[in-house]
Protein backbone atom coordinates (compact mmCIF):
# COMPACT_ATOMS: atom_id res chain seq x y z
CA UNK A 1 0.00 0.00 0.00
CA UNK A 2 1.48 3.29 -0.96
CA UNK A 3 1.30 6.28 1.69
CA UNK A 4 -0.61 8.88 -0.24
CA UNK A 5 -2.78 7.96 -3.14
CA UNK A 6 -4.69 10.85 -5.13
CA UNK A 7 -7.08 10.12 -7.53
CA UNK A 8 -8.54 12.02 -9.72
CA UNK A 9 -8.85 15.04 -7.99
CA UNK A 10 -10.93 17.86 -9.22
CA UNK A 11 -11.35 21.60 -8.15
CA UNK A 12 -12.45 24.64 -8.86
CA UNK A 13 -13.19 27.75 -7.12
CA UNK A 14 -16.45 29.49 -8.33
CA UNK A 15 -16.64 33.50 -8.63
CA UNK A 16 -20.04 34.45 -7.03
CA UNK A 17 -21.47 37.55 -8.84
CA UNK A 18 -24.29 39.27 -7.78
CA UNK A 19 -26.67 38.08 -10.92
CA UNK A 20 -26.80 34.01 -10.94
CA UNK A 21 -25.68 33.86 -15.04
CA UNK A 22 -22.67 35.66 -14.18
CA UNK A 23 -21.33 32.84 -12.05
CA UNK A 24 -17.69 31.50 -13.15
CA UNK A 25 -15.99 28.67 -12.00
CA UNK A 26 -12.26 28.36 -12.55
CA UNK A 27 -11.17 24.69 -12.83
CA UNK A 28 -8.25 24.42 -10.64
CA UNK A 29 -7.32 20.91 -10.81
CA UNK A 30 -8.37 18.73 -13.50
CA UNK A 31 -8.63 14.78 -13.10
CA UNK A 32 -5.06 15.05 -10.54
CA UNK A 33 -4.07 11.40 -9.74
CA UNK A 34 -0.48 10.24 -8.48
CA UNK A 35 1.00 8.19 -6.00
CA UNK A 36 3.81 8.97 -3.28
CA UNK A 37 5.41 6.04 -1.89
CA UNK A 38 7.04 5.87 1.41
CA UNK A 39 10.39 7.59 1.91
CA UNK A 40 10.31 9.15 -1.65
CA UNK A 41 9.82 12.50 -2.97
CA UNK A 42 7.48 13.78 -5.18
CA UNK A 43 8.71 17.48 -6.64
CA UNK A 44 6.30 19.67 -8.09
CA UNK A 45 6.92 22.15 -10.75
CA UNK A 46 4.79 24.70 -12.82
CA UNK A 47 3.93 28.68 -13.06
CA UNK A 48 2.40 30.77 -11.01
CA UNK A 49 -1.11 30.28 -10.72
CA UNK A 50 -0.54 26.63 -11.91
CA UNK A 51 -2.92 24.75 -8.94
CA UNK A 52 0.40 23.58 -7.43
CA UNK A 53 -0.55 25.34 -4.04
CA UNK A 54 -4.94 24.24 -4.27
CA UNK A 55 -3.27 20.88 -4.56
CA UNK A 56 -1.04 20.79 -1.88
CA UNK A 57 -4.15 22.23 0.31
CA UNK A 58 -6.39 19.30 -0.91
CA UNK A 59 -3.50 16.57 0.51
CA UNK A 60 -3.43 18.57 3.90
CA UNK A 61 -6.78 17.76 4.76
CA UNK A 62 -7.65 21.30 4.14
CA UNK A 63 -9.57 22.12 1.33
CA UNK A 64 -12.28 19.41 0.08
CA UNK A 65 -11.71 18.49 -3.83
CA UNK A 66 -15.33 18.57 -5.68
CA UNK A 67 -14.68 15.43 -7.08
CA UNK A 68 -11.88 12.69 -6.50
CA UNK A 69 -10.43 11.29 -3.60
CA UNK A 70 -7.17 11.82 -1.62
CA UNK A 71 -6.33 8.28 0.16
CA UNK A 72 -3.88 8.44 3.18
CA UNK A 73 -2.54 5.00 3.93
CA UNK A 74 -5.72 3.39 2.09
CA UNK A 75 -8.34 5.61 4.05
CA UNK A 76 -10.07 8.76 2.36
CA UNK A 77 -9.22 11.58 4.43
CA UNK A 78 -11.73 13.48 3.86
CA UNK A 79 -14.15 10.43 4.68
CA UNK A 80 -12.17 9.37 7.85
CA UNK A 81 -14.26 9.44 11.38
CA UNK A 82 -13.07 12.31 13.68
CA UNK A 83 -10.29 9.85 15.84
CA UNK A 84 -8.66 8.78 12.56
CA UNK A 85 -8.62 12.35 11.05
CA UNK A 86 -7.13 13.43 14.54
CA UNK A 87 -4.40 10.33 13.91
CA UNK A 88 -4.07 12.28 10.33
CA UNK A 89 -3.12 15.38 11.35
CA UNK A 90 0.01 14.21 12.92
CA UNK A 91 1.18 12.49 9.96
CA UNK A 92 0.47 15.01 7.28
CA UNK A 93 2.47 18.31 8.37
CA UNK A 94 3.23 21.38 6.62
CA UNK A 95 6.01 23.91 6.01
CA UNK A 96 4.92 27.40 3.93
CA UNK A 97 7.43 29.76 2.05
CA UNK A 98 6.92 32.84 4.03
CA UNK A 99 8.36 31.79 7.29
CA UNK A 100 7.30 34.48 9.62
CA UNK A 101 3.31 34.74 8.74
CA UNK A 102 3.41 31.49 9.46
CA UNK A 103 4.86 31.47 13.70
CA UNK A 104 2.88 33.81 16.15
CA UNK A 105 5.15 36.43 16.96
CA UNK A 106 4.09 36.47 20.78
CA UNK A 107 5.56 32.93 21.20
CA UNK A 108 9.24 32.12 21.56
CA UNK A 109 11.22 28.88 19.67
CA UNK A 110 10.02 26.97 22.66
CA UNK A 111 6.09 27.60 22.59
CA UNK A 112 6.65 27.12 18.84
CA UNK A 113 8.34 23.98 18.72
CA UNK A 114 6.08 22.52 21.92
CA UNK A 115 2.56 23.55 20.77
CA UNK A 116 2.09 20.01 18.28
CA UNK A 117 3.98 17.97 21.47
CA UNK A 118 1.46 19.75 23.99
CA UNK A 119 -1.61 18.54 21.40
CA UNK A 120 -0.67 15.43 21.09
CA UNK A 121 1.44 13.69 23.18
CA UNK A 122 1.01 13.79 27.25
CA UNK A 123 4.65 14.59 28.40
CA UNK A 124 6.28 16.21 31.41
CA UNK A 125 7.60 20.04 31.34
CA UNK A 126 11.29 18.84 31.68
CA UNK A 127 10.71 15.82 29.40
CA UNK A 128 8.84 18.27 27.02
CA UNK A 129 11.46 20.50 27.09
CA UNK A 130 14.82 18.02 25.92
CA UNK A 131 12.77 17.28 23.35
CA UNK A 132 12.85 20.88 22.11
CA UNK A 133 15.79 21.17 23.10
CA UNK A 134 16.60 17.67 20.74
CA UNK A 135 14.77 19.27 17.71
CA UNK A 136 16.29 22.45 17.91
CA UNK A 137 19.57 20.70 17.76
CA UNK A 138 18.60 18.80 14.98
CA UNK A 139 17.96 21.41 12.77
CA UNK A 140 21.12 23.28 13.49
CA UNK A 141 20.21 25.66 16.13
CA UNK A 142 20.85 25.19 19.86
CA UNK A 143 19.46 25.54 23.81
CA UNK A 144 20.20 29.04 23.77
CA UNK A 145 17.73 30.13 21.22
CA UNK A 146 14.47 28.53 23.48
CA UNK A 147 13.75 31.89 24.44
CA UNK A 148 13.96 33.99 21.30
CA UNK A 149 11.04 35.31 19.72
CA UNK A 150 10.72 35.16 15.82
CA UNK A 151 12.03 38.74 15.19
CA UNK A 152 15.46 37.77 16.37
CA UNK A 153 15.72 34.33 14.05
CA UNK A 154 16.86 34.97 10.79
CA UNK A 155 14.31 33.80 7.54
CA UNK A 156 17.03 30.62 7.18
CA UNK A 157 16.56 30.29 10.48
CA UNK A 158 12.84 30.40 11.24
CA UNK A 159 12.37 28.18 8.52
CA UNK A 160 14.74 25.55 10.56
CA UNK A 161 12.05 26.39 13.24
CA UNK A 162 9.01 25.40 11.33
CA UNK A 163 10.71 22.40 9.84
CA UNK A 164 11.20 21.81 13.46
CA UNK A 165 7.71 22.15 14.36
CA UNK A 166 7.02 20.21 11.28
CA UNK A 167 9.08 16.83 12.59
CA UNK A 168 7.98 17.08 16.29
CA UNK A 169 5.53 14.50 15.89
CA UNK A 170 7.26 12.36 13.05
CA UNK A 171 5.28 12.76 10.54
CA UNK A 172 4.62 10.62 7.54
CA UNK A 173 4.36 13.16 5.07
CA UNK A 174 5.62 16.85 4.61
CA UNK A 175 4.29 19.41 2.47
CA UNK A 176 6.94 22.02 1.48
CA UNK A 177 5.14 24.51 -0.01
CA UNK A 178 7.82 26.84 -1.90
CA UNK A 179 9.62 26.34 1.61
CA UNK A 180 12.99 26.90 0.16
CA UNK A 181 11.84 30.00 -2.36
CA UNK A 182 12.73 33.20 -0.52
CA UNK A 183 15.84 32.28 1.14
CA UNK A 184 18.98 33.32 -0.53
CA UNK A 185 21.57 30.60 -2.27
CA UNK A 186 23.78 29.54 0.52
CA UNK A 187 20.99 28.61 3.11
CA UNK A 188 18.96 27.68 0.57
CA UNK A 189 21.10 24.51 -0.02
CA UNK A 190 21.59 24.37 3.47
CA UNK A 191 17.75 23.95 4.31
CA UNK A 192 17.84 21.72 0.94
CA UNK A 193 20.51 19.58 2.66
CA UNK A 194 18.93 19.21 6.09
CA UNK A 195 15.55 18.19 4.40
CA UNK A 196 17.30 15.35 2.62
CA UNK A 197 19.11 14.04 5.97
CA UNK A 198 16.02 14.42 7.52
CA UNK A 199 14.14 12.27 4.97
CA UNK A 200 16.62 9.29 5.22
CA UNK A 201 16.63 9.56 9.48
CA UNK A 202 13.54 9.66 9.56
CA UNK A 203 11.88 7.83 6.59
CA UNK A 204 9.99 10.91 5.92
CA UNK A 205 7.98 11.58 2.41
CA UNK A 206 7.84 15.13 0.94
CA UNK A 207 5.57 16.69 -1.60
CA UNK A 208 7.95 19.61 -2.79
CA UNK A 209 5.74 22.40 -4.14
CA UNK A 210 8.01 25.01 -5.98
CA UNK A 211 9.07 26.85 -9.20
CA UNK A 212 12.65 26.54 -9.17
CA UNK A 213 13.18 23.59 -10.97
CA UNK A 214 16.86 23.24 -9.63
CA UNK A 215 15.41 22.98 -6.13
CA UNK A 216 13.11 20.46 -7.59
CA UNK A 217 15.98 18.48 -8.93
CA UNK A 218 18.29 18.32 -5.94
CA UNK A 219 15.92 16.44 -3.53
CA UNK A 220 13.05 14.96 -5.58
CA UNK A 221 13.04 11.03 -6.65
CA UNK A 222 10.06 12.06 -8.92
CA UNK A 223 8.96 15.49 -10.47
CA UNK A 224 5.47 16.48 -11.81
CA UNK A 225 4.49 19.17 -13.75
CA UNK A 226 1.75 20.89 -13.20
CA UNK A 227 0.06 23.27 -15.96
CA UNK A 228 -3.60 25.09 -15.39
CA UNK A 229 -4.99 23.01 -13.30
CA UNK A 230 -3.72 19.18 -15.24
CA UNK A 231 -0.33 17.68 -14.41
CA UNK A 232 0.78 17.35 -17.63
CA UNK A 233 3.92 14.99 -17.23
CA UNK A 234 5.44 12.70 -13.93
CA UNK A 235 9.32 11.60 -14.56
CA UNK A 236 10.43 9.13 -12.57
CA UNK A 237 14.53 10.83 -13.50
CA UNK A 238 16.19 13.73 -14.48
CA UNK A 239 16.56 12.74 -18.17
CA UNK A 240 13.11 12.03 -18.94
CA UNK A 241 12.54 16.13 -18.09
CA UNK A 242 15.30 16.73 -20.35
CA UNK A 243 14.10 14.47 -23.16
CA UNK A 244 10.36 15.53 -23.36
CA UNK A 245 8.74 16.65 -25.86
CA UNK A 246 5.95 18.48 -24.30
CA UNK A 247 5.61 22.11 -25.49
CA UNK A 248 5.07 23.41 -21.86
CA UNK A 249 7.82 21.08 -20.26
CA UNK A 250 10.26 23.26 -23.53
CA UNK A 251 8.86 25.98 -22.16
CA UNK A 252 10.15 25.23 -18.38
CA UNK A 253 13.18 24.16 -19.98
CA UNK A 254 14.07 26.74 -21.74
CA UNK A 255 13.85 29.08 -19.22
CA UNK A 256 16.44 27.63 -16.79
CA UNK A 257 18.88 29.83 -16.45
CA UNK A 258 22.55 29.06 -17.34
CA UNK A 259 24.90 27.71 -14.53
CA UNK A 260 27.88 29.04 -16.43
CA UNK A 261 28.32 32.47 -18.50
CA UNK A 262 29.81 30.29 -21.34
CA UNK A 263 26.11 29.07 -21.82
CA UNK A 264 24.46 32.57 -21.64
CA UNK A 265 21.32 32.92 -24.24
CA UNK A 266 19.94 35.84 -22.57
CA UNK A 267 22.93 38.21 -23.78
CA UNK A 268 25.48 38.00 -26.18
CA UNK A 269 27.50 41.38 -25.21
CA UNK A 270 30.26 40.70 -22.59
CA UNK A 271 33.32 43.06 -22.31
CA UNK B 1 38.57 56.37 -26.92
CA UNK B 2 38.71 58.41 -23.79
CA UNK B 3 34.96 59.29 -23.33
CA UNK B 4 33.72 55.99 -24.67
CA UNK B 5 35.07 54.06 -21.73
CA UNK B 6 33.92 56.71 -19.10
CA UNK B 7 32.33 55.49 -16.32
CA UNK B 8 28.49 56.03 -16.08
CA UNK B 9 28.43 56.16 -11.98
CA UNK B 10 31.28 55.75 -9.71
CA UNK B 11 31.26 54.95 -6.04
CA UNK B 12 34.62 55.74 -3.89
CA UNK B 13 34.88 54.53 -0.90
CA UNK B 14 31.20 54.69 0.49
CA UNK B 15 30.75 54.01 4.38
CA UNK B 16 27.33 53.83 5.69
CA UNK B 17 26.86 54.38 9.08
CA UNK B 18 23.49 54.09 11.48
CA UNK B 19 23.49 56.25 14.99
CA UNK B 20 21.92 54.34 17.59
CA UNK B 21 21.69 55.23 21.52
CA UNK B 22 24.43 52.66 22.06
CA UNK B 23 26.83 54.18 19.36
CA UNK B 24 26.64 54.44 15.87
CA UNK B 25 27.64 50.77 13.41
CA UNK B 26 29.08 50.84 10.27
CA UNK B 27 26.39 48.85 7.88
CA UNK B 28 29.21 48.91 4.48
CA UNK B 29 32.47 49.72 4.31
CA UNK B 30 34.84 50.69 1.18
CA UNK B 31 32.68 50.43 -1.39
CA UNK B 32 34.07 51.24 -4.58
CA UNK B 33 32.85 50.41 -8.28
CA UNK B 34 32.78 52.10 -11.51
CA UNK B 35 29.58 51.10 -14.46
CA UNK B 36 30.43 52.32 -17.92
CA UNK B 37 28.07 53.26 -20.43
CA UNK B 38 25.94 49.47 -21.50
CA UNK B 39 27.35 47.68 -18.44
CA UNK B 40 25.41 45.46 -16.33
CA UNK B 41 27.30 44.88 -12.95
CA UNK B 42 26.42 42.21 -11.14
CA UNK B 43 25.75 42.49 -7.02
CA UNK B 44 25.96 39.21 -5.42
CA UNK B 45 25.77 38.56 -1.66
CA UNK B 46 23.65 36.67 1.32
CA UNK B 47 20.65 38.16 3.05
CA UNK B 48 22.01 41.14 5.03
CA UNK B 49 25.23 41.98 3.25
CA UNK B 50 24.81 45.27 2.42
CA UNK B 51 23.37 44.98 -1.22
CA UNK B 52 19.97 46.96 -0.89
CA UNK B 53 22.02 49.55 1.80
CA UNK B 54 24.67 50.07 -1.24
CA UNK B 55 21.81 50.92 -3.95
CA UNK B 56 19.84 53.20 -1.79
CA UNK B 57 22.92 55.07 -0.91
CA UNK B 58 23.30 55.42 -4.41
CA UNK B 59 19.84 57.21 -4.65
CA UNK B 60 20.29 58.80 -1.12
CA UNK B 61 17.15 57.33 -0.17
CA UNK B 62 18.61 56.90 3.75
CA UNK B 63 17.41 58.88 5.76
CA UNK B 64 20.00 61.77 6.83
CA UNK B 65 18.75 62.41 10.55
CA UNK B 66 19.98 58.69 11.59
CA UNK B 67 22.50 57.49 9.34
CA UNK B 68 25.97 58.53 7.92
CA UNK B 69 26.80 58.55 4.38
CA UNK B 70 30.72 59.08 3.69
CA UNK B 71 32.57 58.88 0.26
CA UNK B 72 31.61 59.98 -3.07
CA UNK B 73 29.34 58.75 -5.72
CA UNK B 74 29.29 60.20 -8.81
CA UNK B 75 26.93 60.49 -11.74
CA UNK B 76 28.32 62.00 -15.21
CA UNK B 77 31.26 63.12 -12.88
CA UNK B 78 28.23 65.28 -10.63
CA UNK B 79 28.41 64.24 -6.93
CA UNK B 80 25.43 63.03 -5.12
CA UNK B 81 26.20 62.42 -1.60
CA UNK B 82 25.14 65.05 0.10
CA UNK B 83 22.64 66.96 -2.78
CA UNK B 84 20.09 68.60 -0.99
CA UNK B 85 16.81 65.89 -1.36
CA UNK B 86 15.25 69.00 -4.10
CA UNK B 87 18.17 68.38 -6.69
CA UNK B 88 17.91 64.53 -5.50
CA UNK B 89 14.37 64.06 -6.78
CA UNK B 90 15.15 65.45 -10.11
CA UNK B 91 17.82 62.74 -10.42
CA UNK B 92 15.45 59.78 -9.03
CA UNK B 93 13.66 58.58 -11.37
CA UNK B 94 15.15 60.49 -14.46
CA UNK B 95 18.99 59.42 -14.66
CA UNK B 96 18.96 56.66 -12.17
CA UNK B 97 15.63 54.38 -12.01
CA UNK B 98 15.12 52.13 -9.28
CA UNK B 99 13.44 48.60 -9.68
CA UNK B 100 12.53 46.94 -6.30
CA UNK B 101 12.14 43.67 -5.59
CA UNK B 102 8.44 43.25 -4.72
CA UNK B 103 6.29 44.96 -7.52
CA UNK B 104 3.46 44.82 -5.24
CA UNK B 105 4.42 47.10 -2.78
CA UNK B 106 6.03 49.28 -5.06
CA UNK B 107 2.88 50.58 -6.52
CA UNK B 108 0.24 52.66 -4.38
CA UNK B 109 -2.67 50.71 -4.29
CA UNK B 110 -5.42 53.78 -4.21
CA UNK B 111 -4.13 54.81 -7.57
CA UNK B 112 -4.25 52.98 -11.26
CA UNK B 113 -1.38 52.17 -13.04
CA UNK B 114 -1.87 54.52 -15.29
CA UNK B 115 -2.47 57.54 -12.76
CA UNK B 116 1.24 56.33 -11.39
CA UNK B 117 2.87 56.04 -14.57
CA UNK B 118 1.98 59.82 -16.34
CA UNK B 119 3.36 61.00 -12.56
CA UNK B 120 6.12 60.20 -12.67
CA UNK B 121 6.36 60.95 -16.71
CA UNK B 122 5.11 64.44 -16.22
CA UNK B 123 7.43 65.51 -13.19
CA UNK B 124 10.30 64.83 -14.67
CA UNK B 125 9.47 66.00 -18.74
CA UNK B 126 7.26 69.04 -19.63
CA UNK B 127 4.89 66.80 -21.61
CA UNK B 128 1.45 67.37 -21.23
CA UNK B 129 -1.58 64.57 -20.35
CA UNK B 130 -1.94 63.41 -23.53
CA UNK B 131 1.52 62.69 -24.88
CA UNK B 132 2.44 61.63 -21.46
CA UNK B 133 -0.04 58.80 -22.09
CA UNK B 134 0.80 58.29 -25.43
CA UNK B 135 4.53 57.72 -24.17
CA UNK B 136 3.00 55.14 -21.30
CA UNK B 137 1.44 53.13 -24.01
CA UNK B 138 4.46 53.17 -25.95
CA UNK B 139 6.45 52.12 -23.61
CA UNK B 140 3.95 49.32 -22.27
CA UNK B 141 3.55 47.86 -25.53
CA UNK B 142 7.35 47.69 -25.90
CA UNK B 143 7.64 45.63 -22.79
CA UNK B 144 5.36 43.04 -24.39
CA UNK B 145 1.80 44.00 -22.21
CA UNK B 146 -0.73 43.03 -23.92
CA UNK B 147 -3.76 45.89 -24.10
CA UNK B 148 -1.82 49.06 -22.46
CA UNK B 149 -4.89 51.34 -23.32
CA UNK B 150 -6.97 49.18 -20.19
CA UNK B 151 -4.00 48.04 -18.18
CA UNK B 152 -3.49 51.74 -17.58
CA UNK B 153 -6.88 52.04 -16.44
CA UNK B 154 -5.88 49.12 -13.79
CA UNK B 155 -5.25 49.21 -9.89
CA UNK B 156 -2.12 47.53 -9.29
CA UNK B 157 -3.66 44.45 -7.56
CA UNK B 158 -5.58 43.79 -10.72
CA UNK B 159 -2.26 42.43 -12.29
CA UNK B 160 0.09 39.55 -11.40
CA UNK B 161 3.25 40.19 -10.28
CA UNK B 162 5.10 39.57 -13.02
CA UNK B 163 2.81 42.04 -15.17
CA UNK B 164 3.42 44.29 -12.41
CA UNK B 165 7.39 43.88 -12.87
CA UNK B 166 7.07 44.52 -16.23
CA UNK B 167 4.98 47.89 -15.85
CA UNK B 168 7.67 49.01 -13.49
CA UNK B 169 10.54 48.22 -15.63
CA UNK B 170 8.54 50.52 -18.60
CA UNK B 171 8.35 53.20 -15.81
CA UNK B 172 11.70 52.72 -15.04
CA UNK B 173 12.86 53.27 -18.98
CA UNK B 174 10.84 55.52 -20.17
CA UNK B 175 12.72 58.53 -19.43
CA UNK B 176 15.85 56.63 -20.93
CA UNK B 177 17.75 56.82 -17.61
CA UNK B 178 21.35 56.31 -17.56
CA UNK B 179 21.63 53.81 -14.93
CA UNK B 180 19.11 51.82 -13.82
CA UNK B 181 19.05 50.44 -10.18
CA UNK B 182 17.41 46.80 -10.19
CA UNK B 183 17.20 45.47 -7.12
CA UNK B 184 16.62 41.27 -6.90
CA UNK B 185 13.91 42.16 -10.09
CA UNK B 186 13.22 38.59 -10.18
CA UNK B 187 12.76 37.21 -7.11
CA UNK B 188 9.42 37.15 -6.42
CA UNK B 189 8.78 35.83 -10.08
CA UNK B 190 8.16 32.43 -11.35
CA UNK B 191 10.57 30.92 -13.67
CA UNK B 192 8.90 32.17 -16.78
CA UNK B 193 8.28 35.48 -16.18
CA UNK B 194 11.74 35.47 -15.05
CA UNK B 195 13.25 35.29 -18.37
CA UNK B 196 10.84 37.43 -20.07
CA UNK B 197 11.59 40.59 -17.44
CA UNK B 198 15.41 39.32 -17.83
CA UNK B 199 15.10 39.61 -21.52
CA UNK B 200 13.65 43.11 -20.92
CA UNK B 201 16.25 44.52 -19.22
CA UNK B 202 19.11 43.44 -21.47
CA UNK B 203 16.54 44.75 -24.60
CA UNK B 204 16.63 48.21 -22.67
CA UNK B 205 20.47 48.20 -21.72
CA UNK B 206 20.98 47.29 -26.04
CA UNK B 207 18.48 49.85 -27.04
CA UNK B 208 19.54 52.52 -24.92
CA UNK B 209 22.90 52.23 -23.65
CA UNK B 210 21.53 52.14 -20.31
CA UNK B 211 24.00 50.93 -17.77
CA UNK B 212 22.54 48.49 -14.85
CA UNK B 213 23.61 47.85 -11.37
CA UNK B 214 21.66 44.04 -11.09
CA UNK B 215 21.42 43.14 -7.56
CA UNK B 216 20.56 39.07 -7.25
CA UNK B 217 21.84 36.46 -4.68
CA UNK B 218 20.55 34.09 -7.56
CA UNK B 219 23.48 33.17 -9.44
CA UNK B 220 21.88 32.17 -12.81
CA UNK B 221 20.42 35.37 -13.08
CA UNK B 222 24.19 37.03 -12.73
CA UNK B 223 25.30 34.29 -15.00
CA UNK B 224 23.19 34.93 -17.67
CA UNK B 225 23.17 38.73 -17.34
CA UNK B 226 26.03 40.36 -15.88
CA UNK B 227 29.41 41.37 -17.51
CA UNK B 228 31.20 42.25 -14.08
CA UNK B 229 30.17 41.05 -10.02
CA UNK B 230 30.77 42.14 -7.52
CA UNK B 231 30.60 39.92 -4.56
CA UNK B 232 29.70 41.08 -0.88
CA UNK B 233 29.78 39.48 2.28
CA UNK B 234 29.15 41.47 6.10
CA UNK B 235 29.00 44.91 4.43
CA UNK B 236 32.38 44.67 2.66
CA UNK B 237 33.46 43.73 -1.27
CA UNK B 238 35.26 40.55 -1.10
CA UNK B 239 35.39 40.11 -4.64
CA UNK B 240 35.55 41.90 -7.98
CA UNK B 241 35.73 40.12 -11.22
CA UNK B 242 34.92 39.83 -14.96
CA UNK B 243 32.13 37.32 -14.77
CA UNK B 244 33.75 34.43 -17.00
CA UNK B 245 36.53 34.44 -14.40
CA UNK B 246 34.50 34.97 -11.22
CA UNK B 247 32.60 31.46 -12.04
CA UNK B 248 35.66 29.82 -13.74
CA UNK B 249 38.62 31.09 -11.04
CA UNK B 250 36.64 32.76 -7.79
CA UNK B 251 39.01 33.82 -5.75
CA UNK B 252 37.45 35.01 -2.22
CA UNK B 253 36.57 31.77 0.11
CA UNK B 254 33.03 32.96 0.26
CA UNK B 255 32.83 33.12 -3.84
CA UNK B 256 33.72 29.73 -3.75
CA UNK B 257 31.52 28.44 -1.53
CA UNK B 258 28.52 29.66 -3.26
CA UNK B 259 29.50 28.28 -6.31
CA UNK B 260 29.67 25.45 -4.84
CA UNK B 261 26.52 25.43 -2.81
CA UNK B 262 24.20 26.43 -5.70
CA UNK B 263 22.05 23.76 -6.93
CA UNK B 264 22.78 22.04 -10.16
CA UNK B 265 21.83 20.13 -12.89
CA UNK B 266 25.04 18.97 -13.77
CA UNK B 267 25.49 15.23 -14.50
CA UNK B 268 29.10 14.45 -14.23
CA UNK B 269 30.28 16.64 -16.63
CA UNK B 270 27.76 18.33 -19.47
CA UNK B 271 25.19 20.73 -18.23
CA UNK B 272 21.67 19.60 -19.16
CA UNK B 273 20.71 22.78 -20.42
CA UNK B 274 23.30 22.69 -22.90
CA UNK B 275 22.40 18.93 -24.01
CA UNK B 276 19.33 19.93 -25.93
Amino acid sequence: MSLLEVKQVNHSYDSKKLFKWKNQSNKILIDISFVIEEGTCLGLIGTSGAGKSTLGKVILGIQPPQEGQVLFQGNDIYKADKLTRLKLRRDLQVVFQDSYSSVNPRMTAEQIISEPLENYEKLTVGEQRRRVIELLERVGLNENDLKKFPHQFSGGQLQRINIARAIALKPKLIVLDESVSSLDMVTQSLILQLLSELKDDFGLSYLFITHDIKAAFSISDQIGVLEKGELIELYDSKDQFFSSKHPIVKQLRDSILAEHPRFRTLTTKAN
Amino acid sequence: MEKKNRNILSVRDLQVQVRTKEGSSTLVQNINFDIKKGEILGLVGESGSGKTVTSMSVLQLHDRKSMDITGSITLHDRELNGLENKEMRKIRGKDIAFIMQNPMNAFTPVFTIGHQFIETIRSHTSLKNKQAKDLATDMMESVNLPDPDKLLKKYPFQLSGGMLQRVMIAMAACLKPSVIIADEPTTALDLHSQLLVLRLLDKIRSKYGTSILLISHDLGVISEMADNVIVMKQGRIVETANVYELFDNPQHEYTKKLLRTRPTLYSQKQPYTYML
